[in-house]
């Protein structure tokens, strides 16, 4: 009980939620590690995706075209615009993250949805930075333990019978619902899908996908039921 | 997969994140370009929930897997937790194509 004691008292609440959203995204770092293998990454590949790319939507996106028949660019190409966002948080996060150019680079890892959402949840400067911190930390070590367990699972199973390929819009449908909160939101989702299944006949596999970004120009104006991102 | 995917993607992911805090740091982007950046994971998102739902390679195809993404709304909309979501939704496609 002597380390309980030695955190503040206003700060042992940040730590329990960003324990608790640790252990939910662990589960998600399990199905990436069994969807990432079963479409024929390697479990070294599995695991350096999560060690150094780290943001779970552009690794879903990336192995999800792959596992279509996608092209690495085309791949890529969806992967880096999802990833895109993380520099905007980043802009949102960087007062908070004021420091050495060391400390700065090993934060900028950590710039991700959750963190994002949990630092922006505090006004006062010290809490905003436990808060990402404490999020950022647990939730990479929950990541990649996720993603190696999974990785090992999907390893010795055949997918298809276990319907693993719906993993991928279970997952995605799980990862959009913040982003429907606004009206712009569900007509830039909804543009998306019509030209990922329009397009696809005619188009190379993951083309589609990248057209579809076209959708955040529904951004353009502005948006009266706009909320804060998370 | 090939190597490169995982060693540009790590690269590029790192380098918009890096770029956000450390290259542009606290200088405002217009609000235009914010707004738009920010429905990104909206327009990419919903386009890969239908890619993977109704297409198989480049043909359309409607099989078990739709079930699974409309269990996983009806789950969503319940706000059900996360694990339950993806063991409901992989479990009934698993279960429609083990009847089928």
């Amino acid at each position: 009980m002597t380390l309980r004691k030695s955190i503040p008292a206003d700060v042992r609440p940040i730590i329990s939620s960003a324990l608790v959203i640790s252990v939910a995204v662990g589960v998600f770092a399990v199905s990436f590690g069994v969807v990432s293998v079963a479409s024929g990454a390697s479990v070294m590949q599995t695991c350096a995706l999560s060690l150094f790319v780290f943001t779970g939507a552009s690794q879903f996106s990336a192995v999800s075209v792959i596992a279509a028949g996608g092209s690495v660019a085309s791949a890529l190409g969806g992967a880096l615009l999802l990833a895109a966002r993380n520099g905007v948080y980043g802009l949102s996060l960087a007062p908070t993250l004021r420091g050495s150019l060391g400390k700065q680079l090993l934060a900028a890892h950590f710039v991700i949805d959750e963190t994002t959402a949990l630092a922006s949840a505090h006004e006062d400067m010290r809490l905003r930075r436990w808060a990402f911190w404490a999020c950022g930390i647990s939730l990479y070590t929950f990541w990649n333990i996720g993603t190696l367990i999974g990785a090992l699972i999907g390893n010795s199973i055949d997918p298809k019978t276990f319907g693993l390929d719906a993993a991928f819009p279970v997952v995605f449908t799980a990862m959009i619902v913040p982003h429907l909160r606004t009206r712009n939101g569900r007509r830039a989702a909804l543009f998306g899908a019509v030209a990922a299944v329009a397009l696809a006949p005619f188009l190379p596999v993951g083309l589609p996908i990248l057209i579809a970004t076209f959708g955040i120009l529904f951004g353009v104006s502005p948006d009266q039921s706009e909320v804060e991102p998370t | 997969m090939s190597w490169w995917l995982v060693i540009l993607l790590a690269f590029g992911a790192y380098g918009s994140k890096v770029l956000g805090v450390v290259v542009l740091g606290e200088r405002q982007l217009p609000p235009v370009l914010q707004r738009c950046l920010l429905l990104i994971p909206a327009a990419l998102l919903g386009a890969l929930i239908a890619k993977d739902t109704f297409t198989t390679v480049q043909d359309f195809s409607i099989d078990a897997r739709l079930a699974g993404l409309i269990v996983a709304i009806g789950a969503t909309w319940k706000k059900v937790p996360l694990v339950l979501v993806i063991a409901l939704g992989v479990g009934s496609t698993a279960l429609v194509r083990a009847l089928a």
